[in-house]
């Protein structure tokens, strides 16, 4: 798809940015990573936070950045393809481009882990907000204490960044588990729910943050279970997903309680919004 | 492989005995025994009696339940640390899954009859028995409804 030759660069945060598609991978049946070219206007972005992309005459969508921050001119995003949006960006090919807005929204607590042990529990795609976290963890390996990665998943097929996983254990020293809610013939691993690894996770309790994102009653789930471990609702990070249409908090799609969820968050502190959490329908 | 000092020394180490009273341990002991399965074998099978409770000290197994004609499935995994079994303390005492050893796996083999004696001898010890293994059937059921939630799934 030809750039539109009405879009100018700017400062302006409502106003996409042409971006060409620089690579287009399959991570599984439909889940897609694609890696766009920004580096004519390229912003550092800090694990956790999104943008907004906008496939041109069809609509815009808000997708975490996936990408290593070390390398802020080549913007990944890995998407699901599940909607209106979403199904014709996985048609996509190098050369085509797409709009960009952002980044926005806050991220992970990278600096208040320094000297503690780290949990990250993700649950399916919830796993691409929390690789530039790994990805920087990694880079500054010797900062942090014990670091596990715990990736739940439906079945073998839905593992993404599977080339990955077993670099960041062998040779970033991080403890990652891999769990299945339903194994396929020949899976030899780990069977069940993605709450059952935090058992096994070696850390201590006082001195650990946790950060988790996926499903919300896959994170509800999550946070009864590292309160059992004995970490505190103010040490556990949750990545949130509402209805983010402006991402600047202006148009209130997304109001989750008294935050805007593009703008105070994705990534929020456990405590904070606890009171909002389990409310039905909010 | 059977001395009663080591065995007494795996059941302290084990996660789940974990603050269990010295008297209770020793008990326990007369009724345990180590083994070993090779990568491949079948633990036990779904329809057999459940005479017995394993607490794996290595090694890895899967729990698979068999559907004609399309096999067998794996519906859950255990590895070291945890424990494999509680059907030999219900009613009529038959496995309802199969389970394999994935990897060689080393545990304790508890004779479930043998239990089931100690604790008509001494309610308390059962009652302590009873609280480490509704924690894990809890848990358990816990787990599988989010398993038939299918959390992940697109629909």
């Amino acid at each position: 798809m030809p750039l539109p030759a009405t879009v100018r660069f700017g400062d302006d945060p409502m106003v996409p940015q042409p971006a060409p598609i620089l690579a287009m991978h399959r991570e599984t049946q439909d889940v897609f990573t694609l890696t766009l070219d920004v580096s004519r206007r390229a912003r550092a972005f800090s694990p956790g936070q999104f943008t907004m992309l906008y496939l041109f005459g069809v609509g815009e969508i808000p997708v975490s950045i996936s990408g290593d921050p070390a390398c802020p001119e080549r913007l990944a995003h890995t998407i699901r393809a599940v909607g209106s949006v979403t199904r014709p960006m996985q048609a996509l090919t190098p050369g085509s481009a797409l709009g960009v807005r952002g980044p926005f929204g806050t991220g992970w607590p990278v600096e208040a882990a320094r000297g503690k042990d780290v949990i990250l529990i993700a649950g399916g795609i919830g796993l691409a907000p929390l690789r530039p976290l790994i990805y920087q963890l990694r880079e500054r390996r010797d900062d942090y204490g014990r670091i596990s990665v715990l990736y739940g998943v439906r079945s073998p097929a839905d593992i993404v960044y599977s080339e990955e996983l077993a670099g960041w254990s062998a040779d970033a020293g991080m403890d990652v588990s891999l769990i299945v809610d339903h194994a396929s013939p020949g899976w030899q691993g780990d069977v069940g729910v993605v709450t059952s690894l935090l058992d096994k996770v070696d850390c201590d309790p006082r001195n650990t943050l946790a950060m988790t994102c996926g499903p919300e009653i896959m994170m509800r789930f999550t946070i009864r279970e590292l309160n059992h471990l004995g970490i505190a609702d103010k040490q556990i990070y949750v990545s949130m997903e509402r209805n983010m249409q402006c991402a600047v908090g202006l148009c209130g799609h997304c109001q989750y309680g008294p935050a805007f969820i593009c703008r105070d968050g994705p990534v929020f502190r456990f405590d904070r919004i606890k009171p909002f959490f389990g409310i039905r329908d909010l | 492989m059977n001395d009663v000092k080591d065995i007494e020394h795996f059941i302290r180490e084990h996660p789940f005995f974990e603050g269990m009273p010295d008297e209770d341990i020793k008990r326990l002991t007369g009724c345990a025994k180590r083994v070993c399965f090779p990568a491949g074998t079948f633990i036990f099978k779904e329809g057999e009696e459940a005479r017995t409770f394993f607490c794996i000290q290595s090694g890895q197994v899967a729990l698979e339940i068999h559907a004609p004609p399309k096999g067998s499935f794996q519906i859950d995994s255990r590895k070291a640390g945890d424990v494999v079994g509680w059907s030999w303390i219900v009613v009529p005492y038959r496995w309802y899954c199969d389970v394999r050893a994935v990897e060689e796996v080393r545990a304790l083999a508890f004779d479930g009859a043998c239990l089931r004696g100690q604790w008509d001898e001494n309610p308390r010890l059962g009652y302590e028995m009873y609280q480490r293994f509704v924690p894990l059937m809890h848990r358990s059921l816990q787990a599988t409804r989010l398993q038939l939630l299918d959390i992940y799934g697109t629909n």
